[in-house]
C-alpha cells in the first residue's frame, strides 16, 4: 500500500494539481491504477477546452477596448470643453488601472481578515494595510469601501481568470490543465503589455493553446502566432516591409521582435541553428501579419489579418531554403518547417521533461520524447502519452518544488473550496512573483526549482499559508486533510508535525506548507 | 493609433516594473569594515535587463554617423531638451542630472563600448553571462558577485537585509549566504509557526529548512512606513526601491554588497529620444542614484555603483522608431569612491565598417575588466581570484585600473 501510495502521489502531484479534499477519494483512486489515473484526461481532448458563460471571443474583446477607450477619449474631450479638471474620471484612468484592481483586492483581504477575527476590535486596516496599495496614501483605508466600478478590461481579466481557476480547482488530476498551464507559459504573452493584452490574455489561452493542447505543435504555433495577442504582445502589428508599399509611404519598417522569439523562445531554442540573418528574414516573411484596428478597414476589428500592404515583397532565404513570395502562405510555410525542425523537437522534449520531471532532465527520457516528437510529426497528445508511460517519470524523485499558480490550485482543492471571487488568488501570485499571464519577459516565468525555492518566497508562502490557516482552520481536520493529500506516503516528521500543533490553524498552516504539498 | 500604442507601451512598462524591480544582498559584513583606515566600502550591483540603448544614454553626439543612424530618437546637443555634454564628444541624456551632477563633481564615470564576452542576441543568454560571471551561457548555478563575496573575510552577520521581489537575482546566487526583503503588506505568520517548519524542513527537506532559515531573518529589519511598495510611475518605483535599500546599507550593522535589477530596457518601439519611453526609465535610474547618495549619506563617500545591462542595441534604429538587440553599450559607475568626471572610452567608431556585424556598436572594452577593477579597488581581490573564480576563464580581461579613489 505504501507504495501505491507514493505512486498516487507522482500521479496527483507530478502530473496534476494535487488531490482534492472532501469525498473525491483521489488518491485511493489514484493508487489503484495511478498511470490510468493520469491518463484517462488525455482520451477526452474537448474537455480542454474552456467555455463559461459570458467569455468573449478575441474580436468581440478588441471592439470592447476600442469602444472602451472611445469613451474614455471623449469624457476627456467633453471635461476639457467644459473646464473641468481635464483628468478622466479615476475608473477610466489607464495609468490607475492597476492600483485600483489591487485596491479591490486589499479591500477584498481586509473584509477576510475581519471576518477571520470577529473579536479583534482593532480595524482590519491595520493588517492588511491597504493604504500601501492606494494611488494616494491619504486616502482614508477601507473606512467605507466605496469600490470603484471595474472597466471591461478589469472585468473581463477576472472572469477568465475565474473560469480558469475553477477549472484548475475542479478537475479530477489536472493533467491537462498543467499541459494548459507548461504551454501557455511556453507560449506566454504578457497581460502587463497593455489594454488589449490584458482583456485578450484568457481568450488568448482558450483559443490559441487549449485547442491543441492535446493536438499538433504546428497546429498550435501557427495559432499562437496568429493570434492578435501574440501580435500584440511582440510588436509584429507595427512592424512593415520596408519595400512594402506601406513601408515606403509611412518610412517605417521591420521590427524583428516576434520573428527572434518564434525561433529563440518557441521552436528551435538559443543555439537551434539559426542566425541573425534568419531572424530578419523570418521577420520580413510575417510583415504583414496584423490584426484589424478599430476601424476595420482590414477586417473584422480584433481579428487576426494578413495586410498585403504591410507585407515585404520578394523571396526570402530562411534555414537555408528559399520561402517563395506567396503573401501569408509564405510564413506559414516557414512555421511548418521550423515547427518540423530537429533542434524544435529537441528544446520542446528537454523543457517539457524539464517541466514535469527534474531541473535537469534524464537524458534517455529527453531522447524518447524527442524521438515521439520527430515520428508523430509533433503528435503532442503522443508525446504526453509517452511521459506518463516512461518509467523514469515515475522513478525520479519528487525534488521539483511546486510554482506558486501550482501551489495556490493544490490548497484550494485539498481545502476544496471553488474560488467564487478571483481576488485573492490573483493578490497571492503576485506577492509570490508569479502574476497571472503577466510573465516579465517573453521567456515566460522560471520553471526551475530555485526560483521557487528562494528564501523570500518560501517566507511569504508561509506568510500565505498562515491566513489560510487563520481563516479556514476552525471547520477542518487536518488530520482528515493529510489523509486526502499524501495517506500514507506522508512521512513520520509531517504527520507528527501536524498533530502537535498547537491549533488546528496552526496545523493546517503546517499541512500546507509540508514538504509533500511543496514538492512535486 | 500609433499614438494610442504608445501611451500604453509606456503604461504597461510601468506595471511591469511593480513586478520587476529585485534586490538582494550579501548575509555579512566584510570583516574588513570599519577598519583602521576609516573607509568602510559598499558597492552596489544595478542589473538593468532588458539591454539598454547605451548610444542613446550617453550619446556619440561628435561622431558624424551618430545622427544618421539614430536617427528620429538621436540625442543632440542643442535644440528643445538639449543631451549634456560631458566632453566634446558624449553627451548624457537630458533625463539624467542627476548623474551629471555626480559626473561634474568627479564621482560618476561612464565606460562606453563594452560588452560581455556574449556575442549572440539573446536577452537570457545574455543576462546569464552578465550575472554568472561565465564567458558563455548556461551556467546558472552562482553569480560572480556571490563567488567575489566567497573571497572576502566574512565578518558579522547583517542585522537587517532587503530583496524586492521574491527571487534573488543570479548575480548573487550562490553559496555565499544572501538575504533579501519583500516590501508588501501581509500579516505575517507567527514565529512558533515558523520555527515547527524550520524544525520539519531540517528533518526532511534540507534545501526548504535553509530557505525558509533565511527568508525569516529579513522580516526583522527590513519595515519602515517609506519602505512601502506604493503605485507610481517607473520614476517612483525605481527611487522607492533604491531608498528602501539606502536606508538598510546605511546602517553600522546593515549590509555593504547588494544587487539589484530593474526590468524593461527592451526598447523595440517608440525608444523615443530626449522624451518618451526610455526618458522615463532613464529618469527613474536617476533618481535611483540620487536616492543611494542621500540614503547612504556619509557612507556614500565609499560607495561605488555599477550599472550594467547584458548587451546594447542596434545603432541604427529599426522601422519602428525603436532599436533591435545590438551588442555594444555602456557601463555607469556613481558614488563617493569613484574616480570619476571622465568618459573612458577606446571609441571604434560607427562608420558601417567599424559596426559589429554591420549593424551594432562594436564592443571594444570588456565589461569583466570594468567590474574587476571595482572589485579591486572597493575590496582588494587579487587578480588571481578575479580571473579564476569570480570571473572563471578570464585572465584576457586585465582588471581597469584606477577606476576607484
Amino acid at each position: 500500500m505504501a507504495r501505491d501510495s507514493q505512486a498516487a502521489l507522482v500521479a496527483l502531484n507530478r502530473f496534476g494539481f494535487g488531490a482534492r479534499g472532501g469525498a473525491s477519494g483521489d488518491l485511493i483512486n489514484a493508487a489503484s491504477d495511478p498511470r490510468g489515473f493520469v491518463k484517462a484526461e488525455l482520451s477526452r481532448p474537448n474537455g480542454v477546452l474552456l467555455e463559461a458563460p459570458g467569455l468573449q471571443s478575441t474580436p468581440q474583446l478588441g471592439q470592447a477596448v476600442f469602444a472602451y477607450q472611445d469613451q474614455v477619449k471623449q469624457a476627456r474631450e467633453a471635461a476639457a470643453k467644459a473646464g473641468a479638471p481635464t483628468e478622466a474620471p479615476a475608473d477610466q484612468k489607464p495609468g490607475l488601472r492597476r492600483n485600483l484592481s489591487l485596491n479591490a483586492v486589499a479591500t477584498e483581504i481586509a473584509g477576510q481578515m475581519a471576518k477571520a477575527k470577529p473579536t479583534d476590535n482593532k480595524p482590519a486596516d491595520n493588517m492588511a494595510k491597504p493604504d500601501a496599495m492606494q494611488p494616494n496614501a491619504a486616502t482614508p483605508p477601507v473606512a467605507k469601501p466605496a469600490p470603484q466600478p471595474l472597466n471591461v478590461i478589469q472585468k473581463t481579466f477576472r472572469a477568465e481568470a475565474l473560469a480558469r481557476l475553477q477549472r484548475a480547482t475542479l478537475v479530477e488530476c489536472g493533467f491537462t490543465e498543467r499541459l494548459v498551464v507548461f504551454w501557455s507559459n511556453h507560449f506566454c504573452i504578457s497581460a502587463s503589455k497593455g489594454e488589449l493584452a490584458r482583456i485578450w490574455a484568457g481568450a488568448f489561452e482558450r483559443e490559441a493553446i487549449r485547442p491543441n493542447v492535446l493536438g499538433r505543435f504546428a497546429d498550435m504555433l501557427k495559432s499562437v502566432e496568429q493570434h492578435p495577442a501574440m501580435l500584440f504582445f511582440l510588436d509584429n502589428q507595427q512592424s512593415l516591409g520596408p519595400d512594402s508599399r506601406a513601408g515606403q509611404n509611412r518610412k517605417r519598417g521591420l521590427n524583428e521582435n516576434l520573428a527572434r522569439e518564434i525561433m529563440e523562445l518557441h521552436t528551435l531554442g538559443v543555439g537551434g541553428g539559426y542566425t541573425q540573418q534568419d531572424v530578419t528574414s523570418l521577420a520580413r516573411i510575417i510583415t504583414g501579419w496584423t490584426f484589424a484596428g478599430r476601424q476595420g478597414q482590414l477586417g473584422v476589428p480584433g481579428s487576426f489579418v494578413f495586410n498585403t500592404n504591410a507585407h515585404q515583397p520578394g523571396p526570402q532565404m530562411l534555414l537555408g531554403k528559399s520561402y517563395e513570395p506567396t503573401g501569408l502562405a509564405q510564413g506559414e510555410a516557414a512555421l511548418a518547417d521550423i515547427a518540423r525542425h530537429p533542434s524544435t523537437a529537441n528544446f520542446i522534449a528537454s523543457k517539457f521533461v524539464r517541466h514535469f520531471v527534474a531541473d535537469d532532465p534524464p537524458p534517455a527520457l529527453v531522447a524518447r520524447l524527442r524521438d515521439v516528437f520527430i515520428k508523430t510529426d509533433g503528435d503532442l497528445k503522443a508525446m504526453s502519452t509517452a511521459l506518463v508511460d516512461s518509467d523514469d517519470a515515475w522513478k525520479a524523485p519528487l525534488t521539483k518544488m511546486r510554482s506558486p499558480y501550482d501551489f495556490v490550485i493544490a490548497s484550494g482543492r485539498l481545502l476544496a473550496r471553488v474560488p467564487e471571487d478571483p481576488g485573492s488568488y490573483l493578490n497571492n501570485l503576485n506577492l509570490l512573483g508569479q502574476p497571472l499571464w503577466s510573465p516579465a519577459g517573453p521567456n515566460g516565468f522560471a520553471d526551475t526549482s530555485a526560483t521557487w525555492a528562494a528564501p523570500e518566497g518560501i517566507k511569504l508562502r508561509l506568510d500565505i499559508a498562515a491566513q489560510m490557516g487563520a481563516r479556514l482552520g476552525n471547520n477542518i481536520d487536518p488530520i482528515d486533510l493529510l489523509e486526502f493529500a499524501a495517506a500514507d506516503a506522508a512521512s513520520i516528521e509531517t504527520r507528527r508535525t501536524i498533530e502537535r500543533a498547537e491549533s488546528r490553524q496552526q496545523a493546517l498552516a503546517l499541512l500546507l506548507m509540508s514538504p509533500e504539498m511543496q514538492r512535486r | 493609433m500609433i499614438d494610442c500604442v504608445e501611451n500604453r507601451l509606456i503604461t504597461s512598462r510601468r506595471n511591469l516594473l511593480l513586478g520587476g524591480a529585485s534586490f538582494a544582498a550579501w548575509a555579512y559584513l566584510p570583516k574588513f569594515a570599519r577598519a583602521a583606515d576609516g573607509r568602510d566600502p559598499r558597492l552596489i550591483v544595478v542589473i538593468l535587463r532588458g539591454a539598454l540603448d547605451g548610444l542613446s544614454t550617453v550619446a556619440p553626439v561628435g561622431d558624424p554617423d551618430y545622427a544618421g543612424l539614430h536617427g528620429s530618437i538621436a540625442l543632440t546637443a542643442d535644440g528643445t531638451h538639449p543631451a549634456i555634454m560631458l566632453d566634446t564628444f558624449f553627451a548624457l541624456h537630458p533625463a539624467m542630472p542627476e548623474f551629471a551632477r555626480m559626473y561634474r563633481d568627479m564621482h560618476a564615470t561612464v565606460i562606453h563600448a563594452v560588452a560581455t564576452p556574449y556575442r549572440d542576441r539573446s536577452h537570457f543568454d545574455g543576462q546569464d553571462v552578465l550575472e554568472s560571471g561565465y564567458a558563455g551561457p548556461g551556467r546558472l548555478q552562482s553569480g560572480w558577485l556571490n563567488r567575489a563575496l566567497e573571497a572576502l573575510p566574512r565578518g558579522e552577520r547583517v542585522s537587517s537585509g532587503l530583496a524586492v521581489g521574491p527571487t534573488t537575482p543570479l548575480v548573487l546566487r550562490g553559496n555565499a549566504p544572501t538575504v533579501g526583503w519583500t516590501p508588501v503588506a501581509l500579516p505575517q505568520a507567527d514565529d512558533d509557526t515558523a520555527m515547527r517548519l524550520v524544525n520539519l524542513y531540517r528533518h526532511r527537506d534540507p534545501g526548504l529548512a535553509s530557505a525558509l532559515s533565511q527568508g525569516l531573518q529579513l522580516e526583522k529589519a527590513a519595515s519602515g512606513d517609506d519602505m512601502k511598495r506604493k503605485p507610481g510611475n517607473a520614476v517612483v518605483q525605481m527611487r522607492q526601491v533604491a531608498r528602501g535599500a539606502a536606508k538598510l546599507m546605511a546602517a553600522d550593522d546593515g549590509p555593504r554588497i547588494a544587487a539589484l535589477a530593474f526590468d524593461g530596457w527592451d526598447t523595440h518601439a517608440n525608444e523615443g529620444g530626449p522624451v518618451g519611453r526610455l526618458a522615463v526609465l532613464l529618469g527613474g535610474l536617476d533618481g535611483a542614484l540620487a536616492e543611494f547618495e542621500s540614503g547612504l549619506g556619509e557612507r556614500w563617500r565609499d560607495t561605488v555603483v555599477v550599472v550594467a545591462t547584458e548587451f546594447g542595441r542596434t545603432a541604427r534604429i529599426n522601422g519602428t522608431d525603436g532599436t533591435d538587440h545590438g551588442t555594444g553599450t555602456i557601463a555607469l559607475l556613481a558614488g563617493g569612491a569613484v574616480k570619476g568626471g571622465r568618459v573612458i572610452s577606446d571609441w571604434p567608431g560607427l562608420k558601417l565598417a567599424n559596426l559589429y556585424e554591420g549593424r551594432d556598436l562594436k564592443p571594444t572594452t570588456d565589461l569583466r575588466s570594468v567590474i574587476k577593477g571595482v572589485l579591486q579597488g572597493q575590496f582588494g581581490l587579487s587578480d588571481r581570484v578575479l580571473a579564476e573564480t569570480v570571473f572563471p576563464d578570464s585572465a584576457g580581461a586585465r582588471p581597469m585600473k584606477g577606476l576607484v579613489a
